[in-house]
């Protein structure tokens, strides 16, 4: 038996989508691999946590009751007990923020080889696990030689497990050294407020790093007025300082759905469609024609945004900014 | 007091590319210091510049080539740097992140620093493992995805903001020494000025072979190989307007206006 230890993810109070994922990729895994899937289920309301965790295809939930939040120094000592309770070889963790703040210390300890941010998995004798490089421009398969190994999967790849289970929920009493706790939550806070709200706007005119410089935001905040649209943007726009948090679409922005969305000069990397990728039509505006971004527009144009962007604005009664 | 930065060169890829083998064909890469260790690096320079007797090192792991990306980050203001490499590397397809770390690691036990600063993810393999298992190799502390840092090595605490999903940041008390994964967007890092470009040819850059560093090849064996690159086909199915600017746009608005998001 090969079997595969899937760890749930929970932030204040609540259990991510990414939990449920893990168990549709945990179970495929398994299933190939010819094992069973366990759960371990880490800190907060645990017991409630396993109960909705319970779904069809879990075979075992092992609950650790210790502390609230997520501490990855209790998540390095714990998950490594686990394993060895549920006899596991595979550890399956999210490609978050979180599962990357513990997953390559547990690998480490546990001499695992790790593979992050995967995309899909192929089960066997030799796993096969894919994944993106150099900005999502290539896929690359990896070959993992060997029966155990951890791997980190990408939230949203995989589709979220439903129907009831009837995993054994057993709670692990572990050891945990508090001398090896060296870092201490001591709260969150909420970033990107502020007097706009993207994530109400109908239409959205998004602006990433093909704008160049900040002199030549004018252009993008021109069309937004003609268009009666709201301004946002990609990461780099935000990390630059030109634009305030609270314009940040993706994964550590906001999350949008607008009727319409305009990405301008935005490549289209994993992190930002996670955050626009459930607008109704989306619009690309983008010299590359491989750009990600193509894969989940409903209409492009292949053009530089210099040469579109100013007859747009005068199609809409504008007067295009000289740059 | 001594921060030890690792800094990678990267490869970036033109819009246009082939794949020779298992890897871009080398003629359509340029290379170039890692964004996010740019980040880590400037972090590291002004603790130093605000703080008496601070010493900022870089490390790497990389080819001859790397040094002109290396010699970027000592003209910016680290104080020296290191490069790892060894002849059983040349060739290599990838480096897993424990034969990374592990090298990594190596150089930091030398070193000994206070603490160590490293861009959350390489822009190339994008792995965002490497600075979190060097912290376990070092048995030292460590945060991952680091936005906002205030450190203070004399009381050996870092008060961290960590970048989570969804617009929301966990606030965390590390003690140090750790190792401090950093985000983009923490600061605004600087242009190396003409002035730190001459004084950084004269800044001390040693090459360190495996065998230097006590490690042999064997400890970097990894049970993984990559198979296969390939460029995803695309999933999608774009109406993509064709014709000269004029043409494109006057489409779109048209678009606009039968949608009716759009008056005018």
């Amino acid at each position: 038996m090969t079997d595969v230890l899937a760890i749930a993810e929970h932030r204040r109070g609540e259990l991510r989508d990414v939990s449920f994922e893990l168990i549709t990729a945990g179970r495929e895994l398994a299933s190939e691999v010819g094992g069973d899937l366990h759960l371990g289920v880490i800190s907060g309301d645990v017991d409630a946590f396993a109960d909705d965790l319970n779904r069809d295809g879990v075979d075992a939930i092992h609950t650790v009751d210790d502390g609230e939040e997520f501490n990855h120094d209790v998540y390095a000592q714990a998950i490594p007990q686990l394993f060895e309770e549920a006899g596991a070889d595979i550890l399956v963790t999210p490609n978050s923020v979180n599962g990357l703040d513990y997953a390559p210390a547990v690998a480490d300890d546990l001499d695992l080889p790790l593979v992050t941010d995967s995309v899909a998995l192929d089960g066997g004798d030799v796993t096969e696990v894919t994944r993106e490089q150099y900005g999502g421009k290539v896929e690359t398969t990896y070959d993992v030689d060997s029966e155990s190994f951890a791997v980190t999967v990408r939230p949203a790849e995989w589709p979220q497990a439903e129907g009831d289970g009837d995993a054994e929920v057993t709670a692990v009493d572990v050891d945990i050294d508090e001398d090896a706790i060296r870092s201490e939550v001591t709260g969150f806070e909420e970033v990107g407020g502020g007097d706009v709200d993207i994530s109400e706007a109908d239409v959205l005119v998004s602006i990433g790093r093909g704008i160049e410089e900040e002199e030549n935001l004018v252009l993008v905040e021109e069309l937004a007025d003609a268009l009666g649209a709201t301004l946002s943007s990609s990461r780099p726009i935000v990390d630059n300082g030109w634009l305030p948090k609270n314009r940040q679409v993706g994964q550590s922005g906001k999350v949008v759905t607008p009727d319409v969305y305009i990405a301008i000069g935005i490549s289209g990397a994993v992190q930002h469609v996670a955050g626009m990728k459930g607008a109704d039509t989306i619009v690309a505006i983008n010299t590359d024609p491989s750009a990600p971004i193509y894969d989940l527009a409903d209409y492009g144009i292949v053009d530089d945004l210099f040469d579109i962007v100013p007859e747009l604005i005068e199609e809409f009664g504008g007067e295009a900014p000289n740059l | 007091m001594k921060i030890l930065v690792t800094v990678k060169e990267v490869a970036e890829v033109e819009d246009e590319f082939e794949i020779s083998g298992l890897d871009i064909d080398e003629s359509y890469l340029e290379y170039d210091l890692n964004e996010w260790d740019d980040y880590a690096v400037e972090e590291a320079v002004q603790y130093s510049e605000e703080n008496d007797d601070v010493e900022v090192v870089t490390v790497t792991i990389g080819p001859e080539r790397s040094e002109e990306t290396i010699r970027m980050a000592l003209a910016k203001g680290a104080d020296r740097a290191i490069r790892v490499w060894d002849d059983s590397l040349e060739g290599v397809d990838f480096l897993s992140t424990e034969a990374t770390s592990e090298m990594l690691a190596a150089v930091a036990e030398e070193e000994d620093p206070d603490i160590v600063f490293s861009g959350v993810q390489s822009d190339d393999d994008a792995n965002g493992a490497t600075g979190v298992m060097l912290a376990n190799k070092l048995d030292m502390e460590w945060a991952a995805v680091v936005n906002t840092l205030d450190l203070d090595l004399d009381e050996g605490v870092a008060g961290v903001h960590r970048e989570l999903e969804g617009g929301i940041e966990e606030l965390t008390d590390v003690r140090t020494p750790a190792v401090l994964t950093i985000q983009s967007g923490i600061n605004e890092p600087r242009y190396a000025s003409l002035r730190g470009i001459r004084q950084a040819q004269q800044k001390p850059l040693d090459v360190q072979s495996l065998d230097d560093l006590g490690l042999d090849t064997g400890s970097l064996d990894s049970p993984l190989e990559r198979t296969s690159m390939y460029e995803p086909e695309s999933e999608g199915d774009a109406t993509i307007w064709e014709g000269s600017p004029e043409d494109t746009a006057g489409e779109l608005a048209d678009f606009l206006r039968d949608k009716g998001v759009v008056e005018g």
